[in-house]
């Protein structure tokens, strides 16, 4: 198919998903239940199949396409516009995007069924499709830009989806601010890239920048501008030091942790780091700052993730571990292992959290691991499922995480940017990831169940407060496996997580995406590499698979087969156990630092000085004054005759007194 | 011939009887009284320039002024006897309905 004909049809996947949002946020409300589905499902299944036609008749000859759809803004010789734009990256993200919002609005379905805001869920479900399709199609930052601040939108209404509860709407406010700062870096970046280059269109920029020289020596403009993007980029992607508010999301209801929080959303800074690629190639030290922040981001996550007991929650750090995973790929200039483990991420992790959100429906709103257990006997199917995302995430041969994982620490030892320092730490990483996956599903799957067996209350108490998703028929307290609507997502995502990571093999993954990412010296410094250091590769190879190994060993021991020695070794450690359950107090370090400076600035200087004290103090000030004018002046008009005449006389006598007087003069 | 300041004079002299009885009396009657005397002091003025600048003009003025006052004592003491019969005084600082 040709460009020509091809190109017109980018515009029109992300806007059948707005046409869905738009279309159940107005009438919804007094739609049926299976009207809302249908539109939702309708228009999302649409853009998927738009986006699976685009990709069988995508020739990476003609590619990238573009489409102008219509002019924004034209200032002086500074153009911006409504560009979409699709290549290899772009067509990778496409199908993702697509593929498992498709399957969690399927999967929603059954999860949300029972809520009264169903509605107003499917169809922020369907904004949050628009604008995260319209940040990967972009063809300029700008429009990137409003993808990128709309999917913060979608995720910060979707948090706060639950807003009566308190903790929810809280957890929106804290990713939206948390965001904020992101976004401030970000828009820097864009204004720097704009003075510089007078454009944002990515090829504009991109043609501009090729020529220059790399900036090896000092950090220069591109090493400013990189480092900004990266601000941008650790913010939406939770990185340190702004990863804090992705675990508190969990508050939102979990398809939403699957599709915004681990599939899709958060892969944004990944996203844009490797679209961004040619000025991060042309700024190492930039390209140095991303994958430091990574491989720390990775280790430091999933060190929290050990410790904690919400079953969310550790899925929570894990997604942030496993973003750093991705920016540490991007970090050494393996742009492409970076995607391929976004993409392999999003099934597994999609997976993890589906499945997740199956065990929680199943056993009525408990989300404390603790109070699971043996539920492989109950729900089957979940426990199927979800043993291959473990299985994928721990980086077992021949899952999917295996493939990109590896990809990515062989890159990062092997890269011209990368060293043994990285692969150590993702190796390390690797080893604590499989081991805290493991022993959650050891404490889910195995053993015996510990849920109290409430009778008919269904045990919601642990969530008090929360409108509970959960409130279907089933009398019983026993768990129970999950209707067909959402066992049939989990299926699909196991089969992708199984076979996602053979693209791979080969090397067809990367060069499929070559194209895109060839601009920089990275390929040519593989090709010669890669014969030499076959062996190397097979060995680094094994020794993370060992760590996955050691890693599940390490869970079964503690978990499984001696449940009692986990909590006498939390005891032996006393404080670090302490530090880690708490997060290492992050949180609370960062509501010393910044919130209660700011908190208590706002409320002092600002409320109590300046708002109370000059503001209000001018108004009322100036009113009681005329008050107390008025009070006096109006005993002058005090309806007693003589007194008016006192006065007329008063003043007759002062006119002629000052004529008098003029008149000597 | 008197001379004019003498007039005038007078004129202030019953004028300023006039205001200060205006201001100090309480009986109605007696305030109506002193605006006629204002009033006449006003006009013994206008008499006395008329006739020391030989114009005519200020005689005619005493006409209309006199005529006015006739129709003013006419309307004031309907009013008075109008309030006497309903508030049973002539003290102005018991008609005191519009005060604060």
């Amino acid at each position: 198919m040709t460009p020509e004909k091809l190109s017109p049809l980018l515009c029109t996947i992300p806007l059948l998903p707005l046409a869905g949002a738009a279309i159940n946020g107005f009438f919804g409300r007094k739609s049926s239940r299976k009207a809302i589905s249908a539109i939702a499902l309708l228009f999302c299944g649409l853009a998927f199949c738009m986006a699976l036609f685009i990709a069988a008749n995508f020739s990476s000859a003609s590619a990238p396409y573009s489409f102008p759809l219509a002019h924004w803004i034209r200032s002086g010789n500074f153009t911006v516009d409504f560009d979409f734009y699709l290549d290899q990256l772009s067509l990778v993200m496409l199908l993702v995007v697509t593929g498992v919002g498709f399957l969690i609005h399927i999967y929603s379905v059954g999860y949300m069924w029972d809520d009264d805001g169903y509605y107003r869920f499917m169809s922020y479900l369907n904004l949050f499709m628009f604008f995260m399709l319209t940040l990967v199609l972009a063809k300029n930052y700008l429009l990137m830009f409003i993808g990128w601040e709309g999917v913060g939108l979608a995720s910060y209404l979707l948090i706060g989806f639950w807003f009566v509860k308190d903790s929810a709407a809280s957890a929106g406010k804290k990713a939206f601010i948390v965001n904020r700062i992101g976004d401030f870096g970000f828009l820097i970046a864009l204004f720097l890239i704009i003075k510089r280059f007078g454009s944002l269109d990515f090829t504009t920029v991109f043609q501009a920048v090729t020529p220059l020289a790399k900036e090896t020596s000092g950090a220069g403009l591109l090493t400013a501008i990189g480092i900004l993007l990266m601000v941008g980029a650790a913010g939406k992607s939770a990185q340190i030091p702004l990863y804090v508010w992705l675990p508190d999301a969990m508050e939102g209801p979990t398809p939403v942790s699957a599709l915004i929080h681990a599939a899709t959303m958060v892969t944004a800074g990944v996203y844009m780091i490797a679209r961004s690629h040619v000025i991060f190639e042309h700024a190492p030290m930039a390209l140095m700052v991303v994958a430091i922040i990574g491989t720390l981001t990775a280790l430091f996550a999933a060190t929290i993730g050990i410790a904690q007991t919400d079953i969310k929650k550790v899925l929570a750090y894990s997604t942030v571990s496993q973003l750093g995973y991705m920016f540490m790929a991007c970090g050494v200039a393996a742009f492409s292992a970076g995607i391929f483990h976004l993409m392999t991420h999003a099934f597994f992790k999609g997976l993890l959290f589906l499945a997740a959100g199956s065990v929680i429906h199943g056993i009525g709103g408990e989300q404390d691991m603790r109070k699971m257990g043996g539920l492989r006997v109950y729900m089957p199917w979940t426990f199927l499922t979800m043993s291959i995302a473990t299985f994928a995430i721990a980086g077992f041969w021949p899952l999917a995480g295996f493939f990109s994982k590896d990809e990515i620490l062989w890159k990062a030892y092997s890269s011209e940017y990368g060293s043994w320092v990285f692969w150590l730490l993702g190796v390390t990483t690797a080893f604590i990831t499989s081991f805290y996956m493991f022993r959650l599903w050891f404490m889910t799957f195995f053993g015996d169940y510990r849920g109290a067996p409430a009778p008919a209350a269904h045990g919601h108490g642990s969530r008090a407060g929360a409108p509970a998703p959960h409130n279907h028929d089933h009398g019983q307290g026993e768990p129970h496996e999950s209707p067909w609507v959402m066992l049939g997502p989990l299926a699909i995502l196991a089969v992708l997580s199984v076979i996602g990571g053979w693209v791979e093999i080969g090397g067809r993954f990367e060069h499929f995406l070559a194209p895109v990412f060839q601009s920089g010296g990275t390929e040519l410094a593989t090709d010669t590499a890669e014969a030499a250091s076959k062996t190397t590769e097979y060995l680094l190879m094994a020794v993370s698979l060992l760590a996955a190994g050691l890693g599940f060993l390490l869970s079964w021991t503690l978990y499984y087969r001696s449940p009692g020695v986990p909590a006498r070794i939390a005891e032996g450690l006393g404080g670090i156990y302490r530090a880690v359950a708490n997060k290492y107090y992050v949180d609370e370090l960062y509501a010393l630092l910044f919130v209660k400076p700011v908190v208590d600035g706002s409320t002092e200087i600002l409320w109590h000085g300046v708002d109370q004290g000059v503001i209000d103090a001018t108004v009322n000030n100036s009113a009681d004054s005329a008050r107390h004018v008025s009070d006096k002046l109006r005993h002058m008009q005090s309806g007693n005759l003589r007194s008016y005449a006192g006065w007329v006389a008063a003043g007759g006598a002062l006119v002629i007194a000052y004529m008098v007087w003029m008149g000597v003069r | 011939m008197v001379p004019l300041t003498y007039y005038l004079l007078l004129s202030g002299i019953l004028f300023a009887c006039g205001v200060l009885g205006f201001l100090i009396k309480r009986n109605i009657i007696t305030i109506f009284m002193s605006i006629e005397l204002m009033l006449n002091g006003v006009n013994l003025s206008f008499v006395a320039f008329a006739a020391h600048w030989h114009a005519l003009s200020g005689q005619i003025f005493v006409f209309f002024v006199m005529v006015v006052a006739a129709a003013e004592a006419a309307v004031g003491l309907a009013i008075i006897i109008a309030v006497y019969r309903t508030r049973e005084t002539l003290n102005v600082d018991q008609v005191n309905l519009l005060k604060l």
